[in-house]
C-alpha cells in the first residue's frame, strides 16, 4: 500500500486509510481527507517539505510526516 | 430583550469582513478570559439591542485547539439566540462541514453564503433555495465585499431569534450511526437540554472527553461506541466525520452546479510563480526586505524620526512655519502658570520624555501593520509558512515566526505584536520568547559604545551581536522545545493555503488601527509608570542635607544608586558588577539606549576585554524594555507565562554571559577559580538540555483549568 507521502507531484489519488491517530488524524479529516476523497498533489515546498495538495476542491498543505499515516491508491 | 448573534465559520471566509459591515466603529475587541484567542463583539448598526459577536474562525468544533474549545463553550454554555454561519462559496464542501455541526446544537441557524459574486465569476451556481431545504435552515446568498444580501441575512437571523424556534437537524447518517446516536441520546436522558441532545450524543460517541466534563452524570457509552468501530472497522470519532463528508458530498451533488472547465484561476497562477521551486525563497527574500526596508528605514524612520525629534523633541516645520515640540510647549506653559520646578521636572523630563520615546515608535509600527494586514489578508503569510516551515520547525517555531523577527531587528514591540499571526499555541509563545534576542534597534548604541571603547571600532562587534542573538533563538527553540512547558504532542501542521485576495483598503487600515491602539493603550500605561518610576529614582537619594530631592542628583548619590550599590553583587560574576554598569543594566530596562547615556567611553578604561563583552552580550539577551515586555505580557496574555519568558530571558543572557567572562578569563589568563568551574559546569547542563532526546509522543497536556475558564 502506498502513503501520500510517495506520491508524485502531479498526479491524483484516492484515499483508503487513515493509519494516524489522535488530534493529527482528527485534524486531517476534519479538513476533508476522508475515505474515498480523491486528492490531487500539487507541489512540494521548495525546501523539499511540506507538500501541497487539492482536496475538495481547495489548497491544503501538510508534511511529509503526516502524509505517511495516508494510505492511497 | 437584546437579542445575540454569533457569527461562526472557517478561517478566510469573510467573517471579519461582514463583521465590520454590520458593527462599523461600534466594536469591542478583547481576549475570551484566561486565553489569547481575540474576542470581538459589537452592536449591529442602527439596532442598539441587537449584540454580534465574531467567533474565532475555526473548521469544525472538534476540542484540540484552542479556539475550537472557546467557540464550542460559548456556543454551548451562552447560547446566543442565533448563530450566522458564514460559508465561503467558492469552497463550499469543506465550510458545509461545519456548518453540519453547528446545526446539531438546537441554536437556530441562518446560512450565508458568502463570495457568491466569486462563484458566479467562475461560472458555478449555488442553489441556494434547495440547499435551505437540504439542510434545514434559512440560507442567503451573500457578498461581503459588495455587500449584497447582508441585510436580507441579519433580518433573517432577528426574526429566527425572535421566534425563538429550536433548530432540528434535517441531516440523517447512515442507518447503523443513527441507530447508536439514537440509543446514547436516549441514555443522556434529562442531562442536558433536549434541543442540545443530538450534539452531545454524538461528541460522546466520539469520545470527546471535554463534553463528558460538562454533563453532571455522563453515561457510559463504550457499548456503543465498539458497536460502531466494529461495524464500520474505524475509530468511532473517524466514522462520524466520514458520516459528516458523504452527507456533504450528497448536499452538494444536488445544490451546486459545477462549471465543467478545469482552467488556472488567476489565484493559481501568481501561486505558480510565488512558491515556485527556485523563485520562492528569492521572492519570500525580496518580499521580506520590502516591508522591512519601507517600515524600518524609508518611510517609518521619516515618520519616526518627525515623531522623535520634532513633535516629543525640539519641534518642527510645517510648510516652513516652526511649530515648536511638545516637551518644548509643555514647559512653556508649565513656566506660564508658575509650576514648581520638581513637578516640572517630573512631567518634562519624566513622563513626556519617557511615553514619548515610545509614542515615537507608533508611525513606523503603524506601516508596519499595514504591510502585516496586506500580507496576512491577501493570503501570502499562509505561504511564507509553507515555504520556511522546514526550517523552523526544528526549533520549535513555525514558518511564520520569521516576520516577528525580522521585525524584531527594528523594534522588539511591533515584533512580538507579529506573533499574533501565528495561529498555533505552542509556536506563538516560543515565537514571543525569543524574538527579542535579536539586537534590536535601541541595543545598537550600546554594540556601538562597547566597540568603540573596548575594541578600537572592529568591524566584528556588530555581525558578532547578530550572531548571538540568532544563536540564542536557535538554541533556545532547540532546549525549550524539550521542556515541559512546550511538552505535548506536535502540533499538526494541516494549513490551508487559501486563494490570493487582494485586501480592501478598509480591512488593511481596520487591521492596523486595531493593532496600533492596543500597542499605545498597553505599552503606553506601563512606559508611563516606568517612566515615574525611574524619574522619582534618579532624583531622589542622599544629597548633602540627607535623604530628599534635588535636581541635580548624583547617580551615585540617587535611590537608583543605592539599589545599584544593593544588587552590584548580582553583576560580579559576570565581570560588571560597579554601581555605573549595574545603574546602566537597570535603566536599560526603560529603554535600551539609556544604557550608553550612563557613561561615556572613559568610564571602560577600568574593564577588562571579557567584562566589557559580557557586559553587552546581558544587555543584548536580558529582559528586554518595558515597552517589550509590556509587548510579551499582552501577548502571553497569562501571568505564569510571562514570568516564565522574563526569566528565561535574563536567566539564558545571565548564562551566557558568566560563561563570557568566566571561560573568556581563562584565556585572558585571569587564574580558574569558581567562577569559572560554575561556568564549566552550566555550560555541560547546557549541553544535556541541548542534546536530550525529545520525545515527540508525550500525550497532549492541554491546560483543563485555563480552557474550562474560557467560556
Amino acid at each position: 500500500m502506498k502513503t501520500l507521502k510517495e506520491i508524485a507531484c502531479g498526479q491524483t489519488v484516492k484515499v483508503k486509510k487513515l493509519t494516524g491517530e489522535g488530534p493529527v488524524k482528527r485534524r486531517i479529516m476534519d479538513m476533508g481527507i476522508t475515505k474515498d476523497v480523491l486528492v490531487f498533489v500539487r507541489k512540494t515546498a521548495p525546501l523539499g517539505d511540506p507538500i501541497e495538495v487539492t482536496v475538495r476542491g481547495y489548497e491544503l498543505s501538510l508534511r511529509k510526516s503526516d502524509a505517511e499515516t495516508i494510505e492511497v491508491e | 430583550m437584546s437579542i445575540k448573534i454569533a457569527l461562526a465559520g472557517n478561517p478566510n471566509c469573510g467573517k471579519t469582513t461582514l463583521f465590520n459591515m454590520l458593527t462599523g466603529s461600534n466594536q469591542f475587541v478583547g481576549n475570551w478570559p484566561g486565553v489569547t484567542v481575540e474576542k470581538k463583539e459589537g452592536r449591529l448598526k442602527g439596532h442598539k439591542d441587537v449584540i454580534i459577536i465574531d467567533l474565532p474562525g475555526i473548521y469544525s468544533l472538534s476540542p484540540y485547539t484552542l479556539e475550537e474549545v472557546v467557540t464550542r463553550n460559548y456556543l454551548i454554555n451562552e447560547s446566543p439566540d442565533v448563530i450566522i454561519d458564514i460559508v465561503d462559496g467558492t469552497n463550499i464542501e469543506r465550510n458545509l462541514y461545519l456548518s453540519t455541526q453547528l446545526l446539531e446544537l438546537g441554536i437556530p441557524v441562518v446560512m450565508a453564503v458568502n463570495m457568491i459574486d466569486l462563484v458566479e465569476k467562475a461560472g458555478d451556481k449555488i442553489h441556494i433555495d434547495k440547499l435551505s431545504g437540504k439542510l434545514g435552515c434559512e440560507t442567503v446568498a451573500v457578498s461581503a465585499l459588495k455587500g449584497t444580501g447582508i441585510r436580507e441575512a441579519v433580518e433573517k437571523a432577528i426574526v429566527a431569534a425572535q421566534a425563538k424556534a429550536v433548530q432540528t437537524h434535517v441531516h440523517t447518517f447512515t442507518r447503523n450511526v443513527e441507530t447508536e446516536i439514537k440509543a446514547v441520546e436516549e441514555k443522556l436522558g434529562d442531562n442536558v437540554e433536549r434541543r442540545q441532545k443530538r450534539f452531545f450524543a454524538i461528541k460522546l460517541l466520539e469520545k470527546d472527553n471535554k463534553i463528558a466534563e460538562g454533563i453532571k452524570y455522563p453515561p457510559n457509552v463504550s457499548f456503543e461506541i465498539k458497536a460502531l468501530e466494529e461495524a464500520f472497522d474505524d475509530d468511532a470519532e473517524s466514522v462520524i466525520t466520514n458520516e459528516r463528508y458523504v452527507y456533504i458530498s450528497s448536499v452538494i451533488g444536488e445544490c451546486v452546479t459545477k462549471c465543467r472547465k478545469e482552467k488556472l484561476t488567476a489565484s493559481d497562477k501568481i501561486d505558480r510563480i510565488v512558491t515556485n521551486r527556485w523563485l520562492a525563497l528569492p521572492i519570500f527574500a525580496a518580499v521580506m526586505f520590502m516591508v522591512y526596508y519601507f517600515s524600518m528605514t524609508t518611510v517609518g524612520v521619516w515618520a519616526s524620526d518627525w515623531a522623535n525629534n520634532g513633535l516629543f523633541g525640539e519641534g518642527w516645520y510645517l510648510f516652513g512655519i516652526w511649530v515648536p515640540g511638545i516637551p518644548v510647549l509643555l514647559e512653556n506653559m508649565l513656566n506660564a502658570v508658575g509650576c514648581i520646578e520638581w513637578l516640572k521636572s517630573l512631567i518634562v523630563d519624566g513622563i513626556v520624555a519617557g511615553v514619548g520615546s515610545v509614542l515615537g515608535f507608533v508611525p513606523q509600527m503603524l506601516v508596519l501593520f499595514i504591510f502585516l494586514g496586506f500580507l496576512e489578508t491577501c493570503g501570502y503569510m499562509a505561504r511564507v509558512a509553507f515555504i520556511m516551515d522546514r526550517i523552523f520547525r526544528k526549533f520549535g517555531l513555525s514558518g511564520k515566526s520569521f516576520i516577528p523577527m525580522l521585525i524584531g531587528t527594528g523594534c522588539g514591540v511591533p515584533g512580538v505584536m507579529a506573533s499574533r499571526t501565528i495561529e498555533n499555541d505552542r509556536d506563538r509563545k516560543m515565537t514571543i520568547m525569543t524574538t527579542t534576542f535579536i539586537p534590536c534597534g535601541a541595543k545598537m548604541p550600546i554594540i556601538a559604545l562597547i566597540s568603540a571603547a573596548m575594541f578600537h571600532n572592529a568591524g566584528w562587534v556588530a555581525p558578532v551581536a547578530y550572531f548571538i542573538g540568532v544563536a540564542a533563538i536557535v538554541l533556545s527553540g532547540i532546549v525549550l522545545k524539550k521542556t515541559r512547558m512546550f511538552a505535548g504532542d506536535p502540533a499538526p501542521f494541516v494549513m490551508e493555503l487559501p486563494p490570493y485576495r487582494m485586501p480592501t483598503v478598509g480591512n488593511v487600515f481596520r487591521s492596523m488601527w486595531e493593532r496600533g491602539c492596543s500597542f499605545v493603550k498597553k505599552a503606553g500605561t506601563i512606559i508611563l509608570l516606568a517612566s515615574i518610576v525611574i524619574w522619582a529614582g534618579s532624583h531622589f537619594g542622599m544629597g548633602k542635607d540627607g535623604f530628599g530631592f534635588a535636581m541635580e542628583m548624583e547617580l551615585e548619590d540617587s535611590a537608583l544608586g543605592m539599589v545599584g550599590k544593593a544588587i552590584g553583587w548580582i553583576f560580579a560574576p559576570l565581570g560588571f558588577g560597579s554601581i555605573k554598569t549595574t545603574i546602566a543594566t537597570m535603566m536599560g530596562l526603560a529603554a535600551k539606549e539609556e544604557v550608553v547615556g550612563v557613561f561615556g567611553v572613559l568610564d571602560f578604561q577600568s574593564m577588562s576585554g571579557p567584562a566589557a563583552f559580557s557586559f553587552m552580550v546581558f544587555n543584548l539577551l536580558c529582559a528586554p524594555c518595558f515597552a517589550a515586555i509590556g509587548a510579551i505580557r499582552r501577548e502571553m496574555n497569562n501571568a505564569k507565562w510571562f514570568w516564565f519568558a522574563i526569566g528565561y530571558q535574563t536567566g539564558f543572557a545571565y548564562f551566557v554571559s558568566l560563561c563570557i567572562y568566566q571561560l573568556g578569563g581563562l584565556f585572558a589568563g585571569f587564574g580558574f577559580g569558581f567562577g569559572a568551574l560554575a561556568a564549566l559546569f552550566l555550560c555541560i547542563v547546557f549541553l544535556y538540555l541541548l542534546f536530550r532526546p525529545y520525545k515527540e509522543n508525550s500525550p497532549l497536556r492541554l491546560d483543563r483549568k485555563r480552557i474550562a475558564k474560557a467560556k
